[in-house]
């Protein structure tokens, strides 16, 4: 919660210094500003005590999911994550990202590769909701990116395009799933 | 970690300099009423007419809203599978055969894509059709009377959702079954669904000169689910497209079962050759029960007939009737553009759209370049009847308009946003949010030759925290979009009634000049019509006993009614004799179990009033009629069931 709010505050703060070169003699309060812009509005931004956690809260919430999440507000993808979905999250921890190469995930995060840091964090997105041992009647799943991933069964573990399901949450629109591996596309 | 987190604000900071530096730089870029004329843009000032209708289905309330565009001023709510309180739809006694059915009296339904007829390929503003899901249904709408003037039932059908979608002359209102069903319905296992359940697609006819709607002809196709489905137009005409889903004819979890294919298809239906098969004999006639409800105008009362048989095309007996165009993942919309040479299925599963070509696919046909067949059905190949693709423009595709000027208009339920891409090029060129999962979109004369593409109408599901909350059920919403620009403009959002599920729009100059004002006295019809004060009486057969009642500024003649028994069975047939524009009055009386009348200058309705009680018991005018409307009121003597007072009815007497 408290980095949607700090990047509220730095919205508030952009619009004010370009709005200061185009209309020097007006300062709109920066409060209603925010109110207006693009970013911060939509449906992750409703402050709600009483509904069970969407799978946004839930990431929010995670102390193991943090790069996830600045990955999600990153590309931009937090309206569509609290949607009627439902949606089935496939979520590495921050041990996952830390298991890719030197390099990647700070590369990912830079502004010119936010198409290509949302086509992988939909490829972890399943239009759905199923509990782990049903997950056992699939072979694979269409995923949010127009991709596929395989589902594998060895045991009681069930491994999402070859990352295993560590342990699930459910939310109010769909499901969490904690995954120990990032899942990458083929494309 | 934090070092992470510290290096990703600052890109955000970075990024968001940018983008929010160039949005000021674009003056449509801007949002807000403050840095816009959104304002003055859908102001319409008090006493001045909106230049667009909109009829926005009801979804769930089984209604039809009729809305001024831009302002979203609210006109009228119209009632087709509900009953009304407010009009006495389906509880007075004229209107309660509109809602009868093979399954009895439905009073409800879930009604979800108005379509306005056509002439020549553009709107003409005389009637709007609309579909019944549930029971299915097709009913039409008098855009004269803005009353629902006709319902048929649809035999063979089941979650009536591909439907009503109107040809290009309104030669037919086309409805297709959303699920499969045995035909002729029969007592078998569930387990048997493959190859035993059917999908109906129905032609139903509207003749040209009265509108008057007859099922000519179904076509039996395999046990898929029909999702949706729009008429060919120009080069395309005499065609129709139907998106199929659960092409693996799964029935139990669908979710799981009927997503496996990578595709489903869009099924072309060739209905001119339909025509010439039926023509030709070429069907079969087999035994149907559905209701054909019909009100007229003149008697102000509906009649119900059930048709006993309909005719049957089988597709495999009937080769160029129907191909498969494959269409990757349960495709939902499915929209012809107004050229008539795209045909857009939008895979809700799919992140893509894909865009069908009728060109090609014409020249698959005639190269008899056949990829296999479903049911006798050939199947044509993905890659000879693709037109395009509109890559990764967001997320759960739903619905897609045009706006004649080679833009289309495409909603993304999951991403909550309206896109809007170039026909040709595939090119997304606009997105912007909507508040929030939207489904359908509307663009004026949308699904015609001819849409007016100067405002779209985007129609939410979930509105959370968008207007003042009202408990745990709050309002779903319409919202307007200025796409006169190169970028889509935010102009105003609206509560709408029951679900917005579709909408149909038309220029208001096409209807305002035939709206009726009032219903003509001497033109009434009406069994028990009164149409004049000496006409007024009371007449007992056995125990019903049937009141010819009028009214006129400010009373009811008559006013005072004795003789009536506990037991008895009393129709209040009462004809408004006003022929005043914007005149109606209203009548109710005490303990009657159904609502109101509201009944218009010129016309007859009636209730039915059991009386349970000895007594003497008012009745009287509902509707502020004129500056004397608390005088007018009656009384009727109720006595005992063995009393032997008289019948007698006065006005005025002492």
């Amino acid at each position: 919660m408290k980095s949607i709010l700090f990047i509220c505050a730095l919205v508030a703060f952009t619009f004010i210094g370009c709005k200061g070169e185009h209309q020097p003699q007006e300062t709109p309060a920066p409060n209603k500003e925010v109110k207006e812009s693009q970013n911060a509005k939509g449906q992750a931004f409703i402050e709600d005590d009483e509904a069970t956690p969407n799978v946004l809260n839930i990431a929010i919430g995670s102390k193991d999911h943090t790069t996830l999440v600045a990955a999600v507000q990153a590309a931009e993808l937090e309206n569509a994550l609290v949607n009627a979905g439902p949606l089935m999250v496939f979520a590495p921890t921050n041990e996952a990202f830390n298991a890719l190469p030197e390099g990647t995930v700070e590369t990912l995060l830079k502004p010119e590769n936010k198409e290509k840091l949302a086509y992988i964090l939909k490829h972890h997105v399943t239009p759905g909701n199923y509990s782990k041992d049903f997950l056992k009647k699939f072979k694979k799943l269409g995923q949010a990116n127009n991709e596929y991933v395989s589902v594998e069964v060895k045991g009681d573990d069930v491994y999402i395009g070859g990352a295993k399901i560590l342990g699930s949450v459910k939310a109010g629109n769909g499901i969490v799933h904690v995954v120990d591996k990032v899942i990458l596309p083929t494309n | 970690m934090k070092k992470l987190l510290n290096l990703f604000f600052y890109l955000i900071a970075t990024a968001l300099l940018v983008t929010s530096c160039a949005n000021t730089d674009s003056k449509s870029e801007r949002s807000g009423a403050l840095n816009s004329s959104a304002a003055e843009k859908v102001y319409v000032a008090p006493g001045e007419h909106d230049e667009f209708y909109a009829f926005i289905s009801g979804g769930f309330s089984g209604q039809l809203s009729v809305y001024g565009l831009p302002s979203g001023r609210l006109f009228k709510v119209i009632p087709v599978f509900s009953q009304d309180p407010e009009k006495a739809w389906g509880y007075n006694e004229e209107t309660k055969p509109m809602l009868n059915t093979s399954h009895g009296f439905i009073p409800w339904d879930d009604a979800h894509h108005p379509d306005i007829s056509q002439t020549a390929g553009e709107i003409d503003g005389r009637y709007v059709f609309i579909n019944a899901n549930n029971t299915p249904r097709i009913a039409k709408i008098d855009l004269s009377t803005f009353e629902t003037t006709e319902i048929i039932e649809l035999p063979n059908s089941a979650g009536n959702h591909s439907s009503s979608f109107v040809t290009e002359n309104s030669e037919y209102v086309v409805a297709g079954t959303r699920f499969s069903v045995p035909v002729p319905q029969q007592d078998i296992s569930i387990k048997e669904y493959k190859g035993n359940f059917k999908g109906a697609l129905s032609f139903i006819s509207v003749a040209p000169e009265d509108g008057r709607m007859d099922l000519e002809f179904q076509i039996l196709m395999p046990g898929f689910n029909y999702d949706l489905s729009h008429p060919g137009r120009g080069k395309s005409h005499g065609w129709f497209f139907f998106t199929t889903y659960n092409t693996e004819e799964a029935s139990t979890l669908m979710e799981v079962n009927s997503s496996q294919n990578d595709k489903d298809f869009i099924a072309a239906v060739n209905w001119k050759k339909a025509e010439e098969y039926i023509k030709a004999g070429k069907y079969r006639t087999v035994p149907a029960n559905y209701a054909h409800n019909v009100y007229d105008e003149h008697t102000h009362t509906a009649t119900s007939t059930m048709k006993k048989e309909v005719k049957i095309l089988d597709p495999a007996e009937c080769p160029g009737l129907v191909y498969f165009l494959p269409t990757p993942k349960s495709p939902h919309g499915c929209d012809v553009d107004p050229s008539g040479e795209y045909i857009v299925g939008n895979g809700k599963l799919s992140a893509n759209l894909t865009v069908h070509s009728f060109t090609k696919m014409m020249s698959a046909i005639e190269n008899n370049k056949i990829d296999g067949e479903a049911y006798g059905i050939p199947i044509l190949k993905f890659e000879d009847v693709l037109a395009g693709i509109v890559e990764q423009p967001g997320l759960g595709p739903l619905h897609t308009e045009f706006d004649g000027k080679g833009n289309a208009y495409t909603t993304f339920f999951i991403s909550s946003e309206v896109v809007k891409w170039k026909l040709d090029t595939w090119e997304v060129i606009d997105r912007k949010p909507t508040y929030y999962s939207v489904g359908h979109i509307m663009i004026p004369g949308g699904n015609s030759a001819k849409p007016f593409g100067k405002y779209a109408l985007a129609m939410n599901k979930i509105t959370k925290d968008r207007y003042l909350p009202t408990g745990p059920e709050v309002t779903q919403s319409a919202q307007l979009y200025d796409i006169t620009g190169e970028k889509m403009e935010l102009l105003l959002d609206f509560p709408t009634i029951g679900e917005p599920h579709y909408a149909a729009g038309c220029p208001a100059d096409l209807i305002k000049p035939r709206s009726k004002k009032i219903f003509k006295l001497e033109e009434n019809q009406h069994k028990y019509a009164a149409k004049s004060e000496a006409d007024t009486k009371v007449v007992r057969e056995g125990n019903e006993v049937h009141i010819y009642m009028t009214m006129i500024r400010s009373h009811f003649s008559p006013d005072n009614i004795e003789g009536i028994k506990v037991g008895d069975k009393v129709y209040f047939h009462v004809t408004n004799l006003e022929q005043d524009y914007d005149v109606p009055h209203g009548v109710s009386m005490i303990g009657a179990n159904t609502s109101e009348l509201l009944i218009m200058p010129g016309q007859t309705e009636t209730f039915v009033w059991y009386p349970k009680q000895v007594g003497v018991w008012p009745f009287y005018c509902t509707d502020f009629c004129s500056a004397l409307h608390q005088e007018m009121q009656g009384y009727v003597r109720v006595s005992p069931k063995d009393s032997d007072i008289a019948l007698s009815w006065s006005l005025g007497e002492d």
